[in-house]
């Protein structure tokens, strides 16, 4: 019995780890955070996607090797540390990008290297990364990650579909579809992400009224 | 002093070691990355540049790289590009004779600098055919330049003859408002996307009043190599 449950706890605990940047946290819709490479480039869904897994790879990188290293770093030299260590992924996304496809190399752009200053990664190493072992620490970074690329895919998909009418360069409303241009401008960016805020905003007001409601029913 | 702020205080030694640590670990990381990916990253450039040649030279079967240097000289193209040259690629149908020269242009558009690759056939001294090597222009707009059938109607045969002196183009390559191109050396603009459509023009004119008088004394000299 008490094997069972100590067999259970970390389970729980690193599902709770990795489901916090995924939902409760999302860096894109719950912090608002990364908005300049969330906005600049979600004009497809390919680009949003590379977007968020170049900035997962570098995250889950830069929180492992920032974990590791927790107990020798001073704390006077930390942000120093932490920034060498991010612009050291960065730098390996960046080449191995280029290694993977030119094409999409030159649409990431300049937001690559951006990635450096891209707050939820210094901030995942300061806040977390840098008080728990590697393990968590990764597998916070992975969610965190996967929660950014999840933001980012869902302003890209929308932007391409009604942008372009079409999404991974597929066509999906024939030729006649004429395409909202603004989707692809940089307001359309706003629009859309304003409208995803919306609807977290709601999902999450619901979901707490729900549970306050069972607890009512629970307590009466 | 007290204990918890005798703590807090590092030796300098103690932050230099780690910073030195760190440093080494991620030049290490880095330049295994860079070595790790030179081969595949160099493959890549070269795929995108033969493929936009063989797109701008439909008859291309192979192709040579050169460099026309500020001498007046060419000479078959290395890694390193000398100051003042320009690159281009002679490209060779099956029977080995010379079907094209293909060249980069390069000017500011609506959101960076468009490159673009041009195909310029010495035999009826114009221009056959543009490919984008790299832009960021903005997504169904600027990129129509790719896809607009009328746009890329006017590279089937743009005038880009050189003059008497051969010492540029007899005219200026200039792109036109949409409609009202009559002369064989205009591009007809993209109605919208007239800032792209204009960036590509000059593109063309730039590289062409560059590399086509240097190249003039030397077409024989290229159609003649095996």
């Amino acid at each position: 019995m008490s094997a069972s449950k100590a067999s259970a706890a970390p389970t729980a605990a690193n599902w709770d780890e990795f489901i916090e940047g995924l939902w409760r946290q999302n860096p894109t819709f719950v912090m608002v955070l990364g908005m300049c490479p969330t906005l600049a480039v979600s004009v497809s869904a390919v680009n949003a996607l590379s977007m968020g897994l170049a900035t997962t790879f570098v995250l889950v990188c830069s929180c492992g090797l920032v974990s590791m290293l927790r107990r020798m770093v001073p704390k006077q030299v930390r942000i120093a540390t932490y920034i060498v260590i991010i612009a050291t992924f960065v730098t390996v996304v960046d080449y191995l990008i280029q290694a993977i496809s030119l094409a999409l190399y030159e649409a990431l752009g300049a937001f690559i290297q951006l990635i450096v200053v891209n707050c939820i990664i210094l901030g995942r190493a300061e806040a977390h990364a840098s008080r728990r072992p590697p393990a968590p620490a990764m597998l916070n970074a992975f969610g965190m990650g996967l929660g950014f690329t999840l933001g980012l895919f869902a302003l890209g998909s929308v932007r391409e579909i009604l942008g372009a009418g079409s999404l991974f360069g597929v066509s999906l409303f024939g030729p006649d579809f004429q395409p909202w241009v603004v989707m692809v401008l940089p307001p359309g960016g706003f629009f859309v992400l304003g409208g995803w805020l919306l609807l977290f905003a709601w999902l999450r007001r619901r979901g707490a009224h729900a549970v306050a409601g069972g607890e009512h029913v629970h307590g009466a | 002093m007290n204990a918890p702020a005798a703590a807090a205080l590092e030796s300098p030694w103690a932050m230099i070691r780690t910073l030195g640590v760190v440093a080494t670990l991620c030049g290490v990381i880095i330049v295994a990355a860079y070595q790790w990916t030179l081969a595949p990253i160099a493959a890549n450039r070269r795929i995108v540049i033969e493929r936009a040649v063989f797109k701008v030279i439909p008859s291309a079967h192979r192709i040579e790289p050169f460099i026309a240097l500020p001498n007046g000289t060419i000479q078959p193209a290395g890694e390193a590009l000398p100051q003042g040259a320009i690159r281009f690629y002679a490209a060779y149908g099956s029977g080995g004779a010379l079907a094209g020269i293909a060249a980069e242009g390069a000017a500011k558009g609506y959101a960076d600098t468009v490159r673009i690759l041009f195909g310029y056939v010495p035999g009826c001294a114009c221009i056959t055919g543009i490919a984008v090597v790299s832009m960021r222009e903005t997504p169904g707009i600027g990129t129509r330049i790719l896809t607009d059938r009328e746009f890329l109607s006017n590279f089937q045969a743009l005038d880009v003859r050189l003059n008497r002196e051969l010492s540029g183009l007899a005219n200026a390559v200039q792109t036109v408002k949409h409609g009202t191109k009559t002369r064989p050396w205009e591009i007809d603009a993209i109605a919208g996307a007239t800032v792209t459509s204009r960036a590509v023009g000059r593109a063309i004119d730039a590289g062409a009043q560059r590399l086509l008088p240097r190249l003039a004394p030397h077409l024989e000299e290229l159609a003649r190599r095996p």
